[in-house]
Protein backbone atom coordinates (compact mmCIF):
# COMPACT_ATOMS: atom_id res chain seq x y z
CA UNK A 1 0.00 0.00 0.00
CA UNK A 2 2.81 2.23 1.08
CA UNK A 3 4.42 1.98 -2.58
CA UNK A 4 1.62 2.47 -4.41
CA UNK A 5 1.20 5.71 -2.85
CA UNK A 6 4.59 6.39 -3.12
CA UNK A 7 3.83 6.20 -7.16
CA UNK A 8 0.75 8.17 -6.57
CA UNK A 9 1.87 10.89 -4.80
CA UNK A 10 4.78 11.47 -8.37
CA UNK A 11 1.63 11.30 -10.39
CA UNK A 12 0.00 13.75 -8.40
CA UNK A 13 2.97 15.84 -8.49
CA UNK A 14 3.78 15.36 -11.95
CA UNK A 15 -0.17 16.42 -13.08
CA UNK A 16 -0.01 18.98 -10.91
CA UNK A 17 3.00 20.31 -11.99
CA UNK A 18 1.87 20.07 -15.34
CA UNK A 19 -0.86 21.98 -15.35
CA UNK A 20 0.66 24.81 -13.33
CA UNK A 21 3.50 24.97 -16.06
CA UNK A 22 0.58 25.00 -18.88
CA UNK A 23 -2.05 27.59 -16.69
CA UNK A 24 1.51 29.63 -16.84
CA UNK A 25 1.60 29.60 -20.56
CA UNK A 26 -2.17 30.22 -21.29
CA UNK A 27 -2.17 33.43 -18.91
CA UNK A 28 1.18 34.77 -19.66
CA UNK A 29 -0.14 34.73 -23.46
CA UNK A 30 -3.44 35.80 -23.22
CA UNK A 31 -3.03 38.90 -20.84
CA UNK A 32 0.21 42.05 -21.46
CA UNK A 33 3.12 42.36 -19.05
CA UNK A 34 1.72 45.88 -18.23
CA UNK A 35 -1.52 44.16 -16.89
CA UNK A 36 -0.04 41.54 -15.14
CA UNK A 37 2.86 43.45 -13.37
CA UNK A 38 0.03 46.33 -12.59
CA UNK A 39 -0.62 45.84 -8.98
CA UNK A 40 0.91 48.59 -6.48
CA UNK A 41 1.51 48.71 -3.05
CA UNK A 42 -0.68 50.78 -0.73
CA UNK A 43 -3.12 51.29 -3.70
CA UNK A 44 -5.96 49.65 -1.64
CA UNK A 45 -5.08 51.44 1.66
CA UNK A 46 -4.77 54.50 0.19
CA UNK A 47 -8.15 53.99 -0.94
CA UNK A 48 -10.41 51.89 0.71
CA UNK A 49 -9.38 52.99 4.09
CA UNK A 50 -9.20 56.81 4.25
CA UNK A 51 -6.31 57.56 6.63
CA UNK A 52 -7.38 60.10 9.55
CA UNK A 53 -6.71 60.07 12.87
CA UNK B 1 -15.28 30.11 10.45
CA UNK B 2 -16.66 29.04 7.33
CA UNK B 3 -15.78 27.01 4.08
CA UNK B 4 -16.49 29.94 1.44
CA UNK B 5 -15.55 29.70 -2.36
CA UNK B 6 -13.41 32.81 -4.01
CA UNK B 7 -15.49 35.33 -4.56
CA UNK B 8 -16.78 35.51 -7.97
CA UNK B 9 -14.27 39.48 -8.94
CA UNK B 10 -13.80 40.07 -12.28
CA UNK B 11 -10.49 38.77 -14.14
CA UNK B 12 -9.20 42.15 -14.95
CA UNK B 13 -10.42 45.78 -12.73
CA UNK B 14 -9.99 48.19 -15.12
CA UNK B 15 -5.73 48.04 -16.19
CA UNK B 16 -5.21 46.87 -13.11
CA UNK B 17 -5.10 43.00 -11.70
CA UNK B 18 -4.68 42.88 -7.64
CA UNK B 19 -4.38 40.99 -4.63
CA UNK B 20 -8.19 39.82 -3.01
CA UNK B 21 -8.93 41.39 0.02
CA UNK B 22 -10.66 38.20 1.33
CA UNK B 23 -9.25 37.23 4.73
CA UNK B 24 -10.77 37.83 8.03
CA UNK B 25 -8.84 37.07 11.67
CA UNK B 26 -9.45 33.70 11.50
CA UNK B 27 -7.57 33.17 8.44
CA UNK B 28 -4.38 35.13 9.91
CA UNK B 29 -4.54 32.78 13.12
CA UNK B 30 -4.30 30.09 10.83
CA UNK B 31 -1.52 31.45 8.64
CA UNK B 32 0.10 32.20 11.74
CA UNK B 33 -0.76 29.03 14.04
CA UNK B 34 -0.19 26.91 11.12
CA UNK B 35 3.11 28.01 10.26
CA UNK B 36 4.14 27.30 14.25
CA UNK B 37 2.48 24.32 15.15
CA UNK B 38 4.65 21.73 13.45
CA UNK B 39 7.27 23.20 16.00
CA UNK B 40 5.32 21.33 18.96
CA UNK B 41 5.99 18.08 16.70
CA UNK B 42 9.16 17.90 16.43
CA UNK B 43 12.12 20.99 17.09
CA UNK B 44 11.33 21.97 20.40
CA UNK B 45 12.42 18.82 21.96
CA UNK B 46 16.29 19.09 20.75
CA UNK B 47 16.58 22.10 23.14
CA UNK B 48 16.24 18.85 26.00
CA UNK B 49 19.33 17.19 24.22
CA UNK B 50 21.20 20.80 24.89
CA UNK B 51 20.39 21.50 28.50
CA UNK B 52 17.53 18.83 30.28
CA UNK B 53 14.11 19.06 30.46
CA UNK B 54 13.84 21.85 33.04
CA UNK B 55 16.04 23.96 30.29
CA UNK B 56 12.89 22.92 27.44
CA UNK B 57 11.23 24.65 29.91
CA UNK B 58 12.99 27.63 30.97
CA UNK B 59 13.42 28.61 26.86
CA UNK B 60 9.90 27.72 26.60
CA UNK B 61 8.74 30.19 28.40
CA UNK B 62 11.61 32.76 27.99
CA UNK B 63 11.23 32.20 24.36
CA UNK B 64 7.78 32.54 24.60
CA UNK B 65 8.30 36.36 25.79
CA UNK B 66 10.62 36.76 22.95
CA UNK B 67 7.80 36.11 20.63
CA UNK B 68 5.33 37.66 22.96
CA UNK B 69 6.97 41.24 22.09
CA UNK B 70 7.26 39.88 18.49
CA UNK B 71 3.47 39.60 17.75
CA UNK B 72 3.08 42.86 19.86
CA UNK B 73 5.34 44.74 18.06
CA UNK B 74 4.79 43.01 14.83
CA UNK B 75 0.94 44.01 15.67
CA UNK B 76 1.45 47.77 15.73
CA UNK B 77 3.27 48.32 12.94
CA UNK B 78 1.48 45.87 10.62
CA UNK B 79 -1.71 47.46 11.53
CA UNK B 80 -0.18 50.92 10.17
CA UNK B 81 1.77 49.37 7.16
CA UNK B 82 -0.90 47.13 5.69
CA UNK B 83 1.09 45.79 2.54
CA UNK B 84 2.45 42.72 1.42
CA UNK B 85 5.94 41.43 2.31
CA UNK B 86 5.10 42.22 5.90
CA UNK B 87 8.37 43.14 7.47
CA UNK B 88 9.53 43.98 3.86
CA UNK B 89 7.32 46.70 3.67
CA UNK B 90 7.91 47.58 7.40
CA UNK B 91 11.40 48.15 6.53
CA UNK B 92 11.42 50.40 3.17
CA UNK B 93 9.38 52.66 5.11
CA UNK B 94 10.56 53.21 8.57
CA UNK B 95 14.36 51.93 7.74
CA UNK B 96 15.32 52.05 4.49
CA UNK B 97 15.68 50.34 0.93
CA UNK B 98 19.30 48.58 1.94
CA UNK B 99 17.39 47.39 5.50
CA UNK B 100 14.47 46.45 3.43
CA UNK B 101 15.85 44.14 0.78
CA UNK B 102 18.43 42.28 3.73
CA UNK B 103 14.38 42.07 5.45
CA UNK B 104 12.89 40.43 2.07
CA UNK B 105 15.64 37.72 1.96
CA UNK B 106 15.22 36.95 5.79
CA UNK B 107 11.55 35.95 5.05
CA UNK B 108 12.06 34.30 1.83
CA UNK B 109 15.19 32.03 3.08
CA UNK B 110 13.29 31.41 6.69
CA UNK B 111 10.03 30.25 4.86
CA UNK B 112 11.69 28.34 2.53
CA UNK B 113 13.82 27.12 4.54
CA UNK B 114 11.16 26.18 7.31
CA UNK B 115 8.96 25.03 3.93
CA UNK B 116 11.77 22.58 3.35
CA UNK B 117 11.92 21.42 7.01
CA UNK B 118 8.30 20.57 6.67
CA UNK B 119 8.43 18.58 3.88
CA UNK B 120 11.61 16.24 4.81
CA UNK B 121 9.41 16.04 8.13
CA UNK B 122 6.58 14.68 6.54
CA UNK B 123 8.04 12.43 4.07
CA UNK B 124 10.31 10.94 6.88
CA UNK B 125 7.31 10.72 9.22
CA UNK B 126 5.42 8.60 6.65
CA UNK B 127 8.56 5.97 5.61
CA UNK B 128 8.70 5.91 9.65
CA UNK B 129 5.49 4.68 9.97
CA UNK B 130 5.63 2.09 6.76
CA UNK B 131 8.81 0.28 7.69
CA UNK B 132 8.87 -0.86 4.17
CA UNK B 133 12.50 -1.92 2.89
CA UNK B 134 13.47 0.56 0.02
CA UNK B 135 10.89 3.32 0.46
CA UNK B 136 11.96 6.57 0.08
CA UNK B 137 10.88 9.73 1.47
CA UNK B 138 11.47 11.94 -2.10
CA UNK B 139 7.80 11.32 -3.53
CA UNK B 140 6.11 12.46 -0.52
CA UNK B 141 8.41 15.38 -0.39
CA UNK B 142 7.41 16.08 -3.82
CA UNK B 143 3.83 16.15 -3.43
CA UNK B 144 4.16 17.74 -0.31
CA UNK B 145 5.61 20.85 -1.59
CA UNK B 146 4.01 20.71 -5.03
CA UNK B 147 0.23 20.17 -3.99
CA UNK B 148 0.69 22.97 -1.71
CA UNK B 149 1.78 25.07 -4.60
CA UNK B 150 -0.82 24.42 -6.51
CA UNK B 151 -2.57 25.04 -3.71
CA UNK B 152 -1.22 28.43 -3.01
CA UNK B 153 -1.37 29.01 -6.73
CA UNK B 154 -5.17 28.90 -7.09
CA UNK B 155 -6.00 31.38 -4.53
CA UNK B 156 -5.53 32.75 -1.21
CA UNK B 157 -9.09 32.03 0.58
CA UNK B 158 -9.02 28.25 0.29
CA UNK B 159 -5.45 27.79 0.86
CA UNK B 160 -6.35 29.35 4.43
CA UNK B 161 -9.21 28.18 4.89
CA UNK B 162 -7.59 24.59 4.11
CA UNK B 163 -4.57 25.57 7.01
CA UNK B 164 -7.29 26.84 9.45
CA UNK B 165 -8.49 23.10 9.29
CA UNK B 166 -5.85 21.04 9.34
CA UNK B 167 -4.27 23.55 11.88
CA UNK B 168 -7.36 22.93 14.08
CA UNK B 169 -7.21 19.62 14.14
CA UNK B 170 -3.47 18.81 14.95
CA UNK B 171 -3.96 21.52 17.67
CA UNK B 172 -6.88 19.50 19.03
CA UNK B 173 -4.88 16.62 19.24
CA UNK B 174 -2.43 18.40 21.52
CA UNK B 175 -5.82 18.93 24.00
CA UNK B 176 -6.70 15.33 23.21
CA UNK B 177 -3.51 13.73 24.56
CA UNK B 178 -2.86 16.09 27.27
CA UNK B 179 -6.25 15.26 28.82
CA UNK B 180 -6.26 11.19 27.67
CA UNK B 181 -3.45 10.93 30.16
CA UNK B 182 -4.70 12.55 33.59
CA UNK B 183 -2.69 15.63 33.72
CA UNK B 184 -3.69 16.28 37.29
CA UNK B 185 -2.54 12.73 38.41
CA UNK B 186 1.11 12.13 38.63
CA UNK B 187 1.85 8.72 38.50
CA UNK B 188 -1.12 7.17 36.38
CA UNK B 189 0.27 7.52 33.09
CA UNK B 190 2.57 10.37 33.99
CA UNK B 191 6.10 10.22 35.61
CA UNK B 192 7.39 13.83 35.83
CA UNK B 193 8.79 13.40 39.50
CA UNK B 194 10.71 10.28 38.64
CA UNK B 195 11.63 11.65 35.41
CA UNK B 196 12.69 15.02 36.10
CA UNK B 197 14.57 15.02 39.25
CA UNK B 198 16.87 18.00 40.94
CA UNK B 199 19.79 15.33 39.63
CA UNK B 200 18.78 15.69 36.03
CA UNK B 201 16.90 18.60 35.65
CA UNK B 202 19.95 20.31 34.61
CA UNK B 203 22.13 18.21 33.43
CA UNK B 204 24.93 20.81 31.47
CA UNK B 205 24.02 23.71 34.19
CA UNK B 206 22.62 27.33 33.42
CA UNK B 207 25.14 27.03 30.08
CA UNK B 208 22.63 24.28 29.20
CA UNK B 209 19.62 26.48 28.82
CA UNK B 210 21.61 29.00 26.96
CA UNK B 211 22.46 26.21 24.54
CA UNK B 212 18.62 25.25 24.68
CA UNK B 213 17.70 28.56 22.93
CA UNK B 214 18.75 27.72 19.52
CA UNK B 215 16.12 25.02 19.58
CA UNK B 216 13.42 26.38 21.63
CA UNK B 217 12.92 28.95 18.82
CA UNK B 218 11.15 26.25 17.41
CA UNK B 219 8.05 26.65 19.99
CA UNK B 220 6.89 29.68 18.16
CA UNK B 221 9.36 29.92 14.97
CA UNK B 222 6.95 31.80 12.46
CA UNK B 223 4.07 33.48 14.40
CA UNK B 224 5.34 36.71 12.73
CA UNK B 225 4.07 35.15 9.34
CA UNK B 226 0.92 36.59 10.50
CA UNK B 227 1.89 40.24 8.41
CA UNK B 228 2.39 38.32 5.00
CA UNK B 229 -1.50 38.56 4.61
CA UNK B 230 -1.42 42.64 4.94
CA UNK B 231 -2.15 43.22 1.59
CA UNK B 232 -5.18 40.42 1.27
CA UNK B 233 -7.15 40.54 4.90
CA UNK B 234 -10.37 42.82 4.75
CA UNK B 235 -9.82 44.75 7.75
CA UNK B 236 -6.01 44.87 8.04
CA UNK B 237 -6.11 47.34 11.35
CA UNK B 238 -8.30 44.91 13.07
CA UNK B 239 -7.87 41.32 11.57
CA UNK B 240 -3.95 41.23 12.07
CA UNK B 241 -3.73 42.50 15.43
CA UNK B 242 -6.66 40.00 16.79
CA UNK B 243 -5.13 37.39 14.62
CA UNK B 244 -1.55 37.22 15.61
CA UNK B 245 -2.48 37.94 19.21
CA UNK B 246 -5.01 34.95 19.58
CA UNK B 247 -2.19 32.90 17.92
CA UNK B 248 0.43 33.22 20.34
CA UNK B 249 -2.15 33.01 23.24
CA UNK B 250 -3.22 29.27 21.42
CA UNK B 251 0.59 28.69 21.24
CA UNK B 252 1.81 29.82 24.50
CA UNK B 253 -0.56 27.00 25.63
CA UNK B 254 0.11 24.28 23.35
CA UNK B 255 3.64 24.60 24.20
CA UNK B 256 3.18 24.45 27.84
CA UNK B 257 0.65 21.32 27.02
CA UNK B 258 3.29 19.49 24.59
CA UNK B 259 6.42 20.18 26.90
CA UNK B 260 3.94 18.84 30.37
CA UNK B 261 3.17 15.36 28.69
CA UNK B 262 6.88 14.77 26.67
CA UNK B 263 8.89 15.91 29.93
CA UNK B 264 6.75 13.53 31.73
CA UNK B 265 6.43 10.40 29.78
CA UNK B 266 10.13 10.33 28.02
CA UNK B 267 13.67 10.68 30.02
CA UNK B 268 15.62 13.69 28.82
CA UNK B 269 18.05 11.48 27.08
CA UNK B 270 15.73 10.35 24.89
CA UNK B 271 13.68 13.08 24.40
CA UNK B 272 15.97 15.53 22.99
CA UNK B 273 17.09 12.91 20.35
CA UNK B 274 13.97 11.84 18.73
CA UNK B 275 12.40 13.60 15.60
CA UNK B 276 8.36 12.73 16.77
CA UNK B 277 8.02 13.59 20.34
CA UNK B 278 4.23 13.84 20.24
CA UNK B 279 4.10 11.16 18.21
CA UNK B 280 6.23 9.10 20.93
CA UNK B 281 4.24 10.29 23.95
CA UNK B 282 1.15 9.22 21.82
CA UNK B 283 2.85 5.20 21.35
CA UNK B 284 4.11 5.42 25.15
CA UNK B 285 0.41 5.98 26.51
CA UNK B 286 -0.43 2.34 24.82
CA UNK B 287 -3.20 3.50 23.21
CA UNK B 288 -3.36 3.02 19.60
CA UNK B 289 -6.06 5.49 18.63
CA UNK B 290 -4.06 8.01 20.31
CA UNK B 291 -0.78 6.77 18.88
CA UNK B 292 -2.97 7.02 15.06
CA UNK B 293 -4.04 10.68 16.04
CA UNK B 294 -0.56 11.76 16.91
CA UNK B 295 1.13 10.09 13.66
CA UNK B 296 -2.09 12.03 11.35
CA UNK B 297 -1.26 15.40 13.78
CA UNK B 298 2.18 15.38 12.52
CA UNK B 299 1.25 15.15 9.09
CA UNK B 300 -0.77 17.75 9.32
CA UNK B 301 0.81 20.51 11.07
CA UNK B 302 3.71 19.82 8.22
CA UNK B 303 1.52 20.57 6.03
CA UNK B 304 -0.03 23.12 7.31
CA UNK B 305 2.98 24.79 8.42
CA UNK B 306 4.54 24.46 4.63
CA UNK B 307 1.64 26.16 3.08
CA UNK B 308 1.75 29.19 5.17
CA UNK B 309 5.31 29.17 4.04
CA UNK B 310 4.63 29.04 0.81
CA UNK B 311 1.78 31.65 1.05
CA UNK B 312 3.99 33.96 3.02
CA UNK B 313 7.78 33.52 0.93
CA UNK B 314 6.05 33.99 -2.09
CA UNK B 315 4.17 37.61 -1.26
CA UNK B 316 7.96 38.55 0.24
CA UNK B 317 9.46 37.62 -3.52
CA UNK B 318 6.98 39.17 -4.81
CA UNK B 319 6.79 41.93 -3.16
CA UNK B 320 10.67 42.87 -3.99
CA UNK B 321 9.63 42.46 -7.70
CA UNK B 322 7.08 45.09 -7.49
CA UNK B 323 9.42 47.74 -6.33
CA UNK B 324 12.06 47.03 -8.75
CA UNK B 325 14.17 45.70 -6.04
CA UNK B 326 14.12 42.33 -8.00
CA UNK B 327 13.17 42.19 -11.98
CA UNK B 328 9.27 43.65 -11.97
CA UNK B 329 8.39 39.75 -13.73
CA UNK B 330 8.14 38.77 -10.40
CA UNK B 331 4.95 41.12 -9.53
CA UNK B 332 2.68 39.46 -11.97
CA UNK B 333 -0.31 38.58 -9.96
CA UNK B 334 -2.50 35.93 -11.70
CA UNK B 335 -5.54 37.84 -13.51
CA UNK B 336 -7.94 34.78 -12.55
CA UNK B 337 -6.72 33.50 -9.29
CA UNK B 338 -5.38 36.89 -8.00
CA UNK B 339 -2.38 35.05 -6.16
CA UNK B 340 1.29 36.25 -7.27
CA UNK B 341 1.83 32.94 -9.39
CA UNK B 342 5.06 33.83 -10.76
CA UNK B 343 6.91 34.04 -7.28
CA UNK B 344 5.04 30.79 -6.51
CA UNK B 345 6.35 28.92 -9.62
CA UNK B 346 9.79 30.31 -9.09
CA UNK B 347 9.92 29.13 -5.34
CA UNK B 348 9.10 25.81 -5.94
CA UNK B 349 11.90 24.36 -8.07
CA UNK B 350 14.08 25.77 -4.94
CA UNK B 351 12.23 23.93 -2.40
CA UNK B 352 12.65 20.87 -3.89
CA UNK B 353 16.17 20.58 -4.82
CA UNK B 354 16.95 21.94 -0.98
CA UNK B 355 14.26 19.16 -0.11
CA UNK B 356 16.44 16.62 -2.01
CA UNK B 357 19.42 17.64 -1.20
CA UNK B 358 19.22 19.51 1.88
CA UNK B 359 19.37 17.45 5.66
CA UNK B 360 16.90 18.83 8.04
CA UNK B 361 19.17 20.10 10.53
CA UNK B 362 20.69 22.26 7.69
CA UNK B 363 17.39 23.34 6.71
CA UNK B 364 16.33 23.87 10.11
CA UNK B 365 19.66 25.95 11.23
CA UNK B 366 19.02 28.03 8.24
CA UNK B 367 15.47 28.91 8.90
CA UNK B 368 16.07 29.75 12.20
CA UNK B 369 19.30 32.34 11.92
CA UNK B 370 17.43 33.91 9.22
CA UNK B 371 14.35 34.14 11.82
CA UNK B 372 16.17 35.55 14.58
CA UNK B 373 17.77 37.90 12.14
CA UNK B 374 14.56 39.32 11.41
CA UNK B 375 13.50 39.56 14.82
CA UNK B 376 16.94 42.14 15.73
CA UNK B 377 15.74 44.16 12.87
CA UNK B 378 11.98 44.19 14.48
CA UNK B 379 13.44 45.64 17.88
CA UNK B 380 14.79 48.28 16.37
CA UNK B 381 12.55 49.40 13.20
CA UNK B 382 9.64 49.44 16.35
CA UNK B 383 12.03 52.19 18.20
CA UNK B 384 12.90 54.05 15.19
CA UNK B 385 9.15 53.74 14.21
CA UNK B 386 7.48 55.12 17.73
CA UNK B 387 10.42 58.10 17.29
CA UNK B 388 9.69 58.76 13.43
CA UNK B 389 6.02 59.02 14.33
CA UNK B 390 5.02 59.17 17.49
CA UNK B 391 1.46 58.37 19.17
CA UNK B 392 -1.11 60.38 17.69
CA UNK B 393 0.51 61.38 14.62
CA UNK B 394 -0.96 58.36 12.40
CA UNK B 395 -3.75 55.91 12.81
CA UNK B 396 -2.68 53.06 14.40
CA UNK B 397 -4.63 49.93 14.82
CA UNK B 398 -2.78 48.98 17.89
CA UNK B 399 -0.33 50.07 20.44
CA UNK B 400 1.60 47.84 22.23
CA UNK B 401 2.01 48.67 26.01
CA UNK B 402 5.41 49.46 28.23
CA UNK B 403 6.84 50.47 24.85
CA UNK B 404 10.07 50.18 24.89
CA UNK B 405 10.48 47.29 27.07
CA UNK B 406 9.14 44.54 24.64
CA UNK B 407 11.84 46.04 21.91
CA UNK B 408 14.45 45.98 24.80
CA UNK B 409 13.29 42.50 25.78
CA UNK B 410 13.22 41.21 22.39
CA UNK B 411 16.58 42.37 21.41
CA UNK B 412 18.29 41.16 24.40
CA UNK B 413 16.78 37.46 23.85
CA UNK B 414 17.71 37.70 20.49
CA UNK B 415 21.32 38.25 21.25
CA UNK B 416 21.36 35.38 23.76
CA UNK B 417 19.97 33.25 20.80
CA UNK B 418 22.48 34.38 18.45
CA UNK B 419 25.36 33.14 21.18
CA UNK B 420 23.11 29.73 21.73
CA UNK B 421 23.43 29.35 17.68
CA UNK B 422 27.27 30.20 17.75
CA UNK B 423 27.54 27.15 20.08
CA UNK B 424 26.32 25.11 18.28
CA UNK B 425 26.68 26.26 14.69
CA UNK B 426 29.33 28.81 14.38
CA UNK B 427 30.00 28.59 10.98
CA UNK B 428 26.87 28.04 9.51
CA UNK B 429 26.07 31.65 11.55
CA UNK B 430 29.33 33.38 10.28
CA UNK B 431 28.92 31.77 6.27
CA UNK B 432 25.21 33.24 6.79
CA UNK B 433 26.13 36.80 7.81
CA UNK B 434 28.65 37.06 5.17
CA UNK B 435 26.51 35.80 2.46
CA UNK B 436 23.52 38.85 3.57
CA UNK B 437 26.92 41.10 3.75
CA UNK B 438 27.70 40.39 -0.12
CA UNK B 439 23.92 40.18 -1.00
CA UNK B 440 23.56 43.88 0.37
CA UNK B 441 26.95 45.14 -1.48
CA UNK B 442 25.31 44.05 -4.71
CA UNK B 443 21.94 45.48 -4.19
CA UNK B 444 23.68 48.50 -3.00
CA UNK B 445 26.05 48.83 -6.15
CA UNK B 446 24.19 47.44 -8.96
CA UNK B 447 20.54 46.73 -8.21
CA UNK B 448 19.15 50.11 -6.57
CA UNK B 449 20.21 51.94 -9.87
CA UNK B 450 17.06 50.54 -11.05
CA UNK B 451 14.81 51.17 -8.01
CA UNK B 452 11.76 53.98 -8.86
CA UNK B 453 13.14 55.99 -5.48
CA UNK B 454 10.03 57.74 -5.25
CA UNK B 455 7.37 55.15 -6.02
CA UNK B 456 8.56 52.86 -3.48
CA UNK B 457 7.14 54.68 -0.44
CA UNK B 458 3.35 54.45 -0.39
CA UNK B 459 2.13 55.46 2.85
CA UNK B 460 0.16 58.26 3.50
CA UNK B 461 1.55 59.52 6.37
CA UNK B 462 2.93 62.85 7.22
CA UNK B 463 6.73 63.25 7.07
CA UNK B 464 8.35 61.38 9.98
CA UNK B 465 9.77 63.34 12.85
CA UNK B 466 13.41 64.93 12.30
CA UNK B 467 12.98 65.25 8.50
Amino acid sequence: MWVALSYACWGISIVLALWMLYDWFKVDTTFSEEVLTSSREGELEATSEKHRI
Amino acid sequence: MTIALEPAAPAVQGDRVSLLRVLGPAHVWALGVGIVLVGEFTGWNFSADKGGALAALIVCWVVGLLYTSVAMIDSEVTSTVAAAGGQYAQAKHIVGPLMAFNVALFLVFAYTMLEVSDAILLGDTIVAKAGVEGLTHNSFIAATIVVLAWLNYRGVLMTLNVNFVITAIAYISIVILFFSVSPWTQGAVLKLNELVTPGNALPYGWIGVIAAFQFGIWYYLGIEGTTQAAEEVRSPARSLPYGTMAGMITLLIAAAMTWYVCASLMPWEYLGITYYPLWDAGKLTGSALLENLLFVATLLAALASANGCINDAARAWFSLGRDRYLPTWFSAVHPKYRTPYRSILFLLPIALAFAFIADLNQAITFSILSGVLQYTFMSINIIMFRKKWPLGSIRRGYTHPFHPIPAMVLFCLCVVTFFAIFLGFGSQLIAMVAFYFLISLWFHFYRYKFVRRGDQFTMPWPKPQGY
